[in-house]
């Protein structure tokens, strides 16, 4: 029963609090989105922290996501001894690496009061959570890589065609079990914390011309009507 | 051509006197807020000195303003790439206490203390959290200390000059200062604009004032590195960049802004500028002896028929050619040259322009030369340290300003005191480059110009721009106060 609805509806109530609460943020309270750096009141353990997260944690969701979307794909790649431990070997030290930036960022989060709200606290202590038990359970159930293909991945697969196989989980330890239902409370908090700058990673600055100007009318061109949100939005032509 | 305005301002640095009131009137406005407590948008510094935030001038540290790459203008931070890579630390960012960390006193301790035999103090506590600390710094500290071991002998621009130099300039009895109001110089090359990955700084095309949009900014901060003046700041509370706004909310309004506003020594002026927005990049590419001639050069004269034509084609209204007209900082800058860039070598082409400090230079008795003041040739602030903030690093330019200044001076005072032979005037101003009737214009401009003759804000006709589509009525941002629009708008 429990597995029921930590695998079969809380996903669901997860992502549609996520995908309703960011599309309402992003409607009503747009300014409250950022990243909310405090690289300004600490430098040293932000980059000793922050840089080897980011970069980890980045490149583990990025497996997770190959791993779920072409499992196919994934297992021929894994097929062979010398690929899967090199892939291990890697997995585990990015693991390592966004464990030990994560517990970081958390202990340094103690110095910085001014800026450190509650769910400050809840999001890192989830983050380090959930990196952690990733972690314990790539060490000690091995070649996590291989068998994911087989369990996880297809729960998340039938999860995304609304006919959730709730048996995929349910055979599996606690650790992995923790690990996915944390990995859906940190979607349900999407929209309620500052994790909310995943949504806006800037990759449209790689092509942008490097001066924008913003026109309420552009020159010679036709009235537009201004959006009424933000003097950013406003009617724009770049140049 | 493309012809754009761009609201810009004079600093008169003669007349400045130091008070800050400038800085107060900015203060009490924008940023006596949570998160920004330590921001200054306009600043008043003590040259030679450290400046605010510390060594803001060394650009080996901060990684500030555009450097030139294959001919065109790089950030000197990095390119798009780099900028992203980044993001989640940057190295050149400046921490709080490169500005000073904010506090208030416990003046409640004042009314709580017990009876003793002592007077109760209040505690100094930080505006961060709350604890107790020591002040170690504050908005300007280091004010006046001109000469100072401590302070002024930190100021990257004394690197150019001779030991002797430097030496001459901190020597107690000739010691050399002057006062550097600064402000956001609203670029024509803003590196601000340029290294937002989230494009939420922005530059109006009908006035030129940049702005950051704080529905968009993402906090990732590189805007704060990217300038070399340090004019954007961090609200550690709100996770968004704040800048300098020109006040437009005033100047839409055809108020001058509140730092303009209030300015005892009448040191600022303010007026538009036509520049041809294609010559940008080139201008901004040229060596660095050249840059100054080259900011020059692209702005474009409003009273040239023709420039007028390609301005009404390129949709500036009648009101903005008409300001152009009559702006001051068109003459101080293109007709009469005294108007300099602060550290063009930065190639944002920045448009707040200074007229450089006579009195360091040049105050002090009268000795031999037989004028009532010294030669510029016997200054004691070195030419060589002015022209490295006004002329990035050409003396000529700084000089020529100043041979006009000093010219100016002995007109006047030939034509008030009469304790100076004519032909000396005369001498200076020929080899100034001045005719009488315009040395007696600057002084009028300088010395007695009214406030309409100093701020001439331009109509921004902003209500015809929006009033045939958006109404009027509803505002849903203004500067940073954020007004929620009605949910299902």
């Amino acid at each position: 029963m429990s597995d029921l609805f930590l695998f079969g509806i809380f996903p669901y109530l997860a992502v549609a609090l996520a995908v309703g609460g960011l599309v309402h943020r992003y409607r009503t309270l747009r300014h409250t989105v950022t990243a909310r750096s405090s690289q300004l009141l600490e430098d040293r353990a932000l980059y000793w922290g922050s840089v080897p997260w980011h970069y980890a944690i980045l490149a583990i969701l990025l497996a997770h996501l190959g791993a779920t979307l072409f499992p196919g794909a994934w297992g021929r790649l894994l097929g062979a001894p010398g690929r899967l431990l090199a892939l291990e070997v890697s997995g585990l030290a990015l693991g390592g690496l966004a464990v030990l930036g994560i517990a970081l960022l958390l202990v340094r989060r103690s110095r910085l009061g001014a800026s450190t709200g509650a769910m400050d606290w809840v999001v890192l202590a989830l983050l380090l959570l959930q990196a952690a038990t990733g972690l314990y359970v790539a060490f000690t159930l091995r070649w996590g890589g291989a068998w994911y293909v087989q369990t996880a991945a297809p729960w998340l697969a039938s999860l995304a065609t609304l006919s959730p196989q709730v048996d995929r989980m349910a055979p599996l330890p606690a650790a992995v079990k923790l690990h996915a239902v944390n990995a859906f409370a940190l979607v349900a908090l999407l929209p309620l914390s500052k994790l909310a700058h995943l949504t806006s990673l800037p990759v449209a600055y790689l092509w942008r011309p490097p001066q924008v100007v913003v026109w309420r009318r552009a020159p010679g061109g036709p009235v537009r009507t201004p959006r009424p949100a933000g003097g950013g939005s406003a009617t724009a032509s770049r140049g | 051509m493309n012809v754009r305005a761009q609201i810009s301002s004079v600093f008169h640095l003669d007349k400045c006197i130091g008070c800050h009131t400038c800085s107060v009137a900015c203060k009490n406005q924008w940023t006596d807020r949570r998160g920004v407590e330590y921001a200054w948008w306009n600043d008043v510094e003590t040259k030679p000195g450290a400046g605010y935030p510390v060594l803001w001038e060394d650009q080996e540290k901060y990684r500030g303003g555009w450097t030139v790459e294959g001919g065109r203008p790089a950030l000197r931070q990095g390119g798009p790439g780099a900028t992203l890579a980044r993001l989640f630390h940057n190295p050149a960012l400046p921490v709080l206490k490169d500005y000073y960390e904010p506090f208030t006193y416990r003046y409640q301790d004042l009314f709580d203390a017990p009876a003793g035999d002592d007077q109760p103090t209040a505690r100094p506590i930080s505006l961060l959290d709350g604890r107790p600390i020591d002040i170690e710094s504050g908005p300007n500290w280091d004010d006046d200390l001109g000469g100072s071991p401590v302070y002024a002998a930190q100021d990257p621009g004394l690197a150019r000059l001779t030991a002797a130099e430097r030496e001459q300039l901190f020597e107690v009895e000739r010691l050399a200062f002057f006062y550097l109001p600064r402000i956001c110089n609203h670029c024509l090359n803003p590196a601000c604009v340029a290294a937002c990955p989230s494009g939420a700084i922005y530059k109006r095309g009908e006035d030129g004032v940049v702005l950051v949009s704080q529905d968009k900014c993402r906090s990732w901060r590189m805007c704060i590195s990217a300038c070399p003046y340090k004019k954007v700041y961090y609200n550690w509370s709100t996770g968004k960049s704040e800048k300098c706004i020109l006040c437009y909310p005033r100047l839409e309004v055809g108020e001058a802004p509140a730092c303009f506003h209030t300015c005892v020594g009448r040191i600022r002026y303010l007026g538009v500028l036509l520049y041809d927005a294609d010559r940008l990049a080139a201008a901004a590419s040229r060596p660095d002896a050249e840059l100054v001639e080259a900011q020059r050069e692209v702005l474009l004269d409003p009273a040239d028929p023709a420039v007028a034509a390609e301005a009404r084609a390129s949709g500036v209204s009648e009101q903005v050619l008409e300001a152009a007209r009559r702006s001051p900082v068109w003459r101080f800058v293109k007709e009469w040259g005294l108007a300099l860039p602060l550290h063009a070598e930065w190639r944002t082409l920045p448009m707040l322009f200074y007229v450089p400090p006579l009195l360091p230079a040049l105050a002090g008795p009268a000795e031999g030369d037989g004028g009532f003041f010294t030669s510029l040739e016997r200054a004691r602030l070195p030419l060589r340290y002015l022209a490295g903030l006004f002329g990035a690093g050409n003396t000529e330019v700084v000089e020529a300003a100043y041979r006009k200044l000093i010219a100016v001076r002995l007109h006047r005072r030939a034509a008030q005191v009469g304790d100076l032979p004519p032909a000396a005037a005369a001498g200076a101003l020929a080899a100034a480059g001045l005719t009488p009737r315009q040395a007696d214009e600057i002084y009028r401009l300088t010395a007695l110009a009214s406030m309409p003759e100093r701020v001439v804000i331009p109509g921004l006709a902003r209500e015809e721009q929006t009033e045939p589509t958006a109404d009027p009525q509803r505002q849903y941002a203004a500067g940073f106060g954020f007004l929620r629009p009605p949910v299902g708008r």
